[in-house]
């Protein structure tokens, strides 16, 4: 049997797509997913979630979860599946992440047009780890996450240098989440 | 004289919501479609994003691009403020504000600080915006290059290659045959320090309150069908010289009914014999004053 | 008095109040019908069903008295609730060589196979206002009917592609693009423009191919052939896999034949302008047929300096829900700009006159 999506498809996927917005603009914050849909494993309930908000029949998506998720989304979302990494709109990664820069940059001309990595990580703390600095953070905000590739902050410092294009990661940990927009800056904490 | 909105500050709650549209009026695929331009628009501080634009059941030019963010990030826990010139009251703040009500069901208000969204056609409001809240500006045309170089082709290409030249051309030019600069609205500002963007038709007075501001503030041009984005904390500047610094002007007087010398004024033209009169263009702000004056006098007496 | 120019509220209902008074006219008067409206203005309903992208004669026709014969208000009309419609798949393209046809006509040919059918035109009646009609008119007479021709009306195009006189269009298996969902990019290629032409405003479009006869683009267009009638317009559920008639719709297509010089690579030939419409809308039909092929110029490797061969500035501005929406909007408040040009003159004239002083 297929498992549940959003209970309500339109005030869940407004409340969540508000917690990513939020998340967006001020890099580091954690936020948490009110209205978590059930998917299946590996998939856990922020991830979902965020899938179902942002991913319809125009946006390429490419998961590594495996068999039960993709017909889990291609239910729900609709959205076509990816060949690879780098045609993708939307990349959800459970295991190690492609790296950043397989992954669609943008162009000079059009950077939006750059892939969203929607990384599914073990634990989202704030208040501890990475220091992160730029747009949408006053002075200082503290990130611990738990489960990433150990070279992710030089990936990150690469994919932050290539401005305006560039990748933005939406973290995922249970039905919390955190984001980091390609502006943000990153020290080991 | 009757303070400007005072009578018809609760009027609204009455409004009914209407039947056979979905919630916020945008289908759900149109939303999530402004939805993914959004949250590139916040990614890449003042870039243009282009997004589908669909038609709305107001004219272009008339807030369809506010129109369509607010609609693609309101909830049913949201309370929105919609002004126009400052102004809660003015005709099409009304109407926005009204339609809204009718296809979102949300609360509305006329107090800044009670708002979690705020949607504004040429004004920033004179209350500092804080963490929680969104502004959403009505924007009628997004490049900021527009009057220089018509072609979005072209102006594409300068943004690519950050040659904001022809703007400081424009502006040092200005200072070159009047002494200053002759932009007193709409006037070019440089986000996080890459890309030129236009702040819509706000007075130029406004733009300082725009530089890191606490809120998330976010552009919306329907017809020109682009979306763009401030985070919050984020550095803005308006182009100027070293030696012809930027200063925003307003009008050198108080406002006849709170006093304010701090606020943007409107002027009044109260008879035809040159009599004038200044007012706050920012009603909320107004009426709040005068409402602390009017209890801290009450008080005293 | 301050207050008075403030406080909208009741101002906007009692305006429509007052507009939905005005748009019944004199009371004594019988009602116009929808009906009425769909049958004997049908050239107006055809015109907001082409501009509002929306084949509904109905909702045409509705649009039309709502907005008080303002075609253009019957146009956004129509826009603003096809933009709330789902969307349950694209039919295939039109075959608009099988047309059911009503009027067909060459300028190229005296005579051609299938003749040259009239149908009913304006084109030859002389302009003198019919006082009849101002009576209380009885119907008109039938027109008598020519018998069924049996003989297959093969285009003009066609005919001149079977000598390799004509340039042949690639068949394109690409999705179009679509207008509606995506913002305008360039350079657009040719079905994003012939989109954004077959939603652009008559007028608009009339005066731009006019200017690219007057030399304004080196235009040297001849109709090759115009034709108005009926298709069908056929889907492929997914569930059948074989194309199905859903209805059928009225359309005038025109086809202009250009000369092409040629080039080292081509040799000369004739290009196509191309213009289709919903309904029979001729003169929108030919106009965009002749704005086609000036933004073909620079594919063509002809000069491009003409208005009508400007992609930019024909695309962006042939949409007149977009223009009138824009030109109209000026009628908003716009008093905290003016408020602050009033400052900056005032700043400006004071330098100025301090200036002149010393």
């Amino acid at each position: 049997m297929m498992r549940a999506g959003f209970a309500d498809p339109v005030l869940d996927a407004q409340a969540c797509f508000r917690a990513v917005l939020e998340a967006m603009a001020r890099p580091g914050r954690v936020h948490r997913v009110a209205a978590p849909p059930e998917p299946p494993a590996p998939l856990a309930a922020a991830a979902a979630a965020v899938l179902l908000t942002l991913a319809d029949a125009d946006t390429p998506a490419w998961l590594d979860a495996g068999a039960g998720a993709e017909a889990w989304l291609r239910f729900h979302a609709g959205c076509p599946l990816a060949a690879s990494p780098a045609q993708a709109g939307f990349v959800l990664a459970c295991g190690a992440p492609p790296r950043l820069a397989a992954l669609a940059q943008g162009t000079e001309e059009e950077p939006h047009r750059s892939a969203t990595l929607i990384l599914q990580v073990k634990a989202l703390e704030p208040g501890a780890g990475w220091r992160l600095t730029g747009p949408g953070i006053e002075r200082e905000h503290r990130l611990l996450v738990e489960g990433m590739p150990p070279d992710f902050p030089a990936q990150w410092a690469a994919n932050r240098a290539g401005f305006p294009c560039g990748v933005d990661v939406i973290l995922c940990a249970g039905d919390r989440l955190a984001a980091l927009p390609r502006t943000t800056a990153l020290e080991i904490g | 004289m009757m303070a400007p909105g005072a009578e018809n500050r609760s009027r609204e709650a009455a409004v009914e919501t209407v039947t056979g549209y979905n919630f916020g009026y945008l289908d759900e695929n149109t939303k999530r479609m402004i939805r993914r331009a959004l949250l590139k628009a916040v990614a890449i501080p003042g870039h243009q994003v282009p997004f589908g634009s669909r038609e709305m059941p107001l004219p272009y030019g008339w807030g369809t691009g506010g129109i369509q963010v607010t609609a693609s990030i309101i909830g049913p826990g949201d309370r929105l403020k919609v002004i126009d010139q400052g102004a809660d009251d003015t005709t099409n703040a009304v109407s926005i504000r009204r339609f809204f009500a009718r296809v979102a069901g949300v609360g509305t208000t006329e107090r800044t600080a009670d708002a979690t969204i705020v949607q504004t056609r040429h004004r920033i409001p004179e209350t500092p915006l804080r963490e929680g809240q969104v502004l959403v500006y009505q924007v009628p045309m997004p490049e900021p290059l527009f009057r220089l170089e018509p072609r979005v082709a072209e102006t594409k290409r300068l943004h690519a290659l950050a040659d904001y030249s022809l703007m400081h051309v424009k502006l040092y030019e200005d200072i070159a045959r009047t002494g200053h600069i002759a932009t007193s609205y709409n006037y070019p500002v440089m986000v996080n320090g890459r890309y030129l963007m236009s702040p819509s038709p706000i007075p130029a007075f406004d733009n300082p309150k725009m530089h890191r501001m606490a809120a998330l503030q976010l552009f919306g041009a329907g017809r020109e069908k682009r979306i763009y984005a401030v985070p919050p904390y984020t550095e803005v500047r308006s182009l100027d010289f070293e030696d012809h610094p930027f200063v925003p002007i307003r009008a050198d007087a108080a406002c006849e009914l709170c006093g304010s010398r701090e606020s943007y004024l409107d002027e009044v033209v109260t008879d035809d014999r040159g009599g004038r009169m200044f007012v706050c263009s920012d009603t909320d702000y107004c009426t709040t004053r005068q409402g602390t004056q009017g209890s801290a006098r009450e008080a005293a007496e | 008095m301050y207050v008075a120019v403030k406080g909208g509220e009741r101002a906007i209902e009692a305006a429509h109040a007052w507009l939905a008074e005005a748009r019944r006219g004199d009371p004594a008067l019988p009602e116009l019908s929808v009906a009425q409206v769909e049958e004997q203005l049908g050239l107006a309903v055809d015109r907001v069903m082409a501009e509002g992208a929306c084949h509904d004669r109905g909702l045409a026709a509705l649009a039309i008295k709502q907005a008080r014969g303002d075609l253009i208000e019957a146009a956004f009309l129509l826009r603003a609730y096809r933009t709330t419609l789902p969307r349950f798949g694209a039919s295939l393209p039109l075959e608009t060589g099988a047309m059911r046809i009503r009027r067909r006509i060459s300028a190229t040919y005296k005579d051609l196979p299938g003749g040259q059918v009239l149908g009913p035109t304006f084109d030859y009646t002389h302009r003198l206002l019919d006082f009849a009609l101002a009576a209380e008119g009885e119907a008109p007479a039938p027109a008598p009917e020519a018998p069924a021709e049996a003989a297959t009306m093969p285009r003009v195009t066609g005919i001149l592609a079977q000598e390799g006189l004509m340039q042949p269009e690639p068949p394109g298996d690409a999705e179009p693009p679509d207008l509606t969902r995506q913002p305008l990019s360039f350079p657009a290629d040719r079905p994003l423009r012939l989109q954004a032409l077959a939603r652009g405003d008559e007028g608009f479009l009339l005066a731009l191919g006019y200017s690219t006869q007057r030399g304004y683009g080196n235009a040297h267009p001849f109709v090759g052939e115009i034709r108005m009638g009926e298709v069908a317009v056929e889907i492929v559920p997914p569930e059948l896999g074989f194309p199905i008639a859903i209805g059928e719709i009225t359309v005038t297509e025109c086809q202009m034949v250009n000369q092409f010089a040629g080039s080292k690579t081509e040799p000369a030939q004739f290009t196509r302008g191309y213009g289709l419409v919903f309904g029979h809308g001729e003169r929108k039909a030919m106009a965009m047929a002749l704005v086609d092929r000036s933004l073909r110029a620079r594919e063509l490797g002809e000069e491009a300096e003409a208005p009508a061969q400007s992609e930019e500035f024909v695309l962006y501005h042939c949409d007149n829900v977009e223009a009138t929406g824009f030109v109209e909007h000026l009628k908003l408040p716009h008093y905290v700009d003016f408020q602050s040009e009033l400052e900056k003159i005032r700043q400006l004239r004071a330098t100025a006159l301090r200036e002149a002083a010393e």
